[in-house]
């Protein structure tokens, strides 16, 4: 029922928006309401600070369905679930009262920052600082490839208090607060409709109170928030990309007539059309075995990790194919194989590239023997 | 006006994007449909909106219910996630096989077990069977009046409906005293998005599931053996379309096609 609902609404909402999207790049706002109104934002947040309580499984779902239609949408609406899961996770009661309801309604939109231009997946190599005055921090630095950066109200932000892995602390900063100011909009050749952009915090000043969990806690929360939720949300995209590579291609190559027969007669379309089919397979196990697992509660960030590997360079290779079946016409802007092979470039790059996925793993998979 | 409370008959469908699948059975004459999800009748959707946004306008409870097999049961936890109050499923082996009549004489019987109603809502045919029968049959079986095509309602005072019903070419305008059985089309609304709150509760949402024992019928009236409907045959129209160019002036051409329409019965 939640597929069959959230599909829905994609179709009906979404759908009519995408063309448009990818060629302004804007952000559609009216949509973002929508679903604010229907309680996606809230999906993960425990219904006692208004939210749904649903769990990772039911995340999963929404997100596919949404990235079945359009990449850059549930890339928009998982980083908003990414910015709220540290203050579900660490926050403390004062915090998740000021601040859950309202992600939750998605009066204000959220998103976590950690990326700056020296890096992202090089966590301790940020830059960024805050140092504590009186009451309150100040913070100062830049953010970069920080999605929803002109959207977000309500901001995780990672900075520097100290050295080591004690050295990072996160912080809830609003948009409103002196010193803050999103700085340059990116212009991406994929995830078009999604914003992505600098942040500039220039003696920023953060309340003490606004710390998330614990002055050095940064690093785990950090970690564990983009490989529980920021990582498995790029990967429903990457799964609704697949997902919608295989209906393209197949209703594609069942309409197009040549050599009087419909190409998906042919068997040489068909290897490509199974190919789609059994990586759209992979990696939708991959996807719900990893969110089960967090369902559970179970560390899995090696699973995570095979799930986002898989999921994204699979949605690269299965745009390229259905673009293949299509011809010319997958080149063309008026038609969607285009895009799903630019929106899925994106997503290698988005929570750690595939080569860190591969360490991730690596971690994991060297404790097997 | 005092509160509206609506009963809102839906119908599980095979789904309409995969119609491709569907199979006559030559043997009984009936659609074989295994294998294909169910969904809401869309036209079932837009009855619900109305009865919905009629509940929000004047209080009342909204209740939906529908005869099928088990299995519609998600078709009703889906009829409460999108807002109706309770829902009922009416199931029994022995209704299987009913014909219009001897579904809408077991859904009035249901209707009058579930008490005193203001509104019935029904969408105005089900995609799969298409008779848009047992909208009246349901009415005549209650003893009330009926609209069917509602494309717009005003409830006045007095308990008074006031209905638009689309005809080609407009619309008749009807009055009609409450309680009522509408059915609609889909001009009438358009039915809202299922929202997250309302998909949790409905998970948790029971459906209550009368059987025959339930209800106050006489058995030799339900299921195929209720039915006087015999299929004589049921099969795909072939549809052929042919082209056919006239060449010559505007003037000639104008008066052959007048000539071949006339000769193919079209004028």
């Amino acid at each position: 029922m939640l597929r069959k609902s959230v599909r829905e609404f994609a179709e009906a909402e979404i759908k009519p928006k995408v063309q448009n999207m990818d060629e302004t790049g804007k952000v559609p706002m009216d949509i973002l309401e929508k679903m604010a109104k229907l309680g996606f934002m809230g999906v993960m947040v425990p219904r006692e600070y208004g939210g749904l309580g649903m769990g990772h499984i039911a995340r999963s779902i929404m997100l596919e369905e949404i990235g079945r239609v359009s990449a850059a949408m549930a890339n928009t609406l998982q980083i908003i679930h990414l910015g709220i899961s540290p203050i579900v996770t660490d926050g403390t009661e004062e915090q998740k009262k000021k601040w859950l309801p309202l992600l939750a309604r998605g009066e204000k939109l959220s998103t976590f920052a950690l990326t700056e231009p020296t890096g992202g997946s090089d966590v301790m190599g940020i830059q960024t600082t805050a140092k504590l005055q009186g009451d309150e921090y100040v913070i100062s630095g830049r953010k970069c490839f920080i999605t929803n950066s002109h959207l977000a109200g309500v901001l995780g932000i990672v900075a520097k208090t100290g050295e080591g892995t004690k050295g990072l602390t996160a912080f809830v900063v609003q948009s409103d607060f002196p010193g803050f100011r999103p700085g340059r909009e990116e212009n991406k050749f994929g995830l078009r409709g999604c914003n992505t952009g600098e942040l500039v915090l220039e003696s920023c000043r953060v309340p003490k109170e606004n710390v998330i969990g614990k002055e050095g806690d940064g690093l785990r929360i950090a970690l564990s928030a983009i490989s529980n939720v920021g990582r498995p949300g790029i990967t429903c995209a990457a799964l609704g990309i697949v997902r919608s590579c295989l209906e393209e291609a197949v209703r594609y190559s069942k309409q197009r007539v040549l050599y009087g027969k419909p190409i998906s007669e042919l068997q040489g379309v068909q290897w490509n059309l199974t190919d789609i089919y059994m990586d759209y397979e992979a990696s939708r196990l991959l996807t719900y075995y990893s969110a089960w697992l967090r369902d559970k509660g179970e560390r899995c960030d090696a699973e995570n990790a095979m799930a986002k590997f898989w999921a994204a360079e699979a949605a690269v290779r299965c745009a390229k194919k259905t673009i293949d079946v299509f011809g010319a016409y997958g080149c063309m802007r008026e038609l969607a194989p285009q895009r799903l092979l630019r929106d899925a470039e994106l997503l290698i790059a988005g929570a750690g590239t595939s080569d860190i996925m591969r360490l991730v793993m690596a971690r994991k998979a060297l404790t097997l023997a | 006006m005092p509160p509206v409370n609506s009963i809102v008959c839906v119908k599980p469908v095979p789904d309409p994007r995969r119609w491709s699948e569907l199979a006559l059975d030559p043997l009984t004459k009936t659609l074989r449909r295994e294998g294909i999800p169910i969904v809401l009748n869309p036209l079932d959707k837009h009855a619900l909106e109305e009865a919905l946004r009629i509940k929000e306008r004047f209080g009342g409870r909204v209740t939906a219910i529908s005869m099928a097999p088990l299995t519609a049961s998600e078709s009703l936890r889906e009829a409460i996630a999108i807002g109706a109050d309770d829902a009922v499923l009416i199931s029994d082996k022995s209704f299987a096989g009913a014909d219009t009549l001897a579904t809408s004489y077991v859904l009035a019987a249901a209707i009058k077990k579930l008490g005193k109603f203001d509104l019935i809502f029904c969408g105005n045919q089900s995609l799969d069977g298409g008779t848009g029968q047992v909208v009246p049959e349901i009415a005549e079986f209650l003893g009330v009046p009926h609209v069917t095509y509602a494309r717009k309602i005003a409830l006045l005072d007095g308990g008074i409906a006031r209905v638009e019903r689309a005809v080609e070419h407009g619309y008749m305008l009807i009055e009609a005293r409450m309680p009522l059985v509408l059915s609609v089309v889909k001009e009438i609304n358009v039915p809202r998005h299922v929202s997250l709150m309302r998909i949790s509760e409905a998970m948790q949402a029971e459906v209550r599931v009368w059987t025959s024992r339930d209800l106050d019928v006489d058995g030799s009236r339900i299921g195929l053996f209720g039915s006087p409907t015999q299929v004589a045959d049921l099969f795909l129209p072939v549809i052929k379309r042919r082209g056919e160019m006239l060449s010559g002036t505007p003037d000639t051409v104008s008066k052959l096609l007048i000539e071949r329409l006339h000769e193919l019965g079209v004028l």
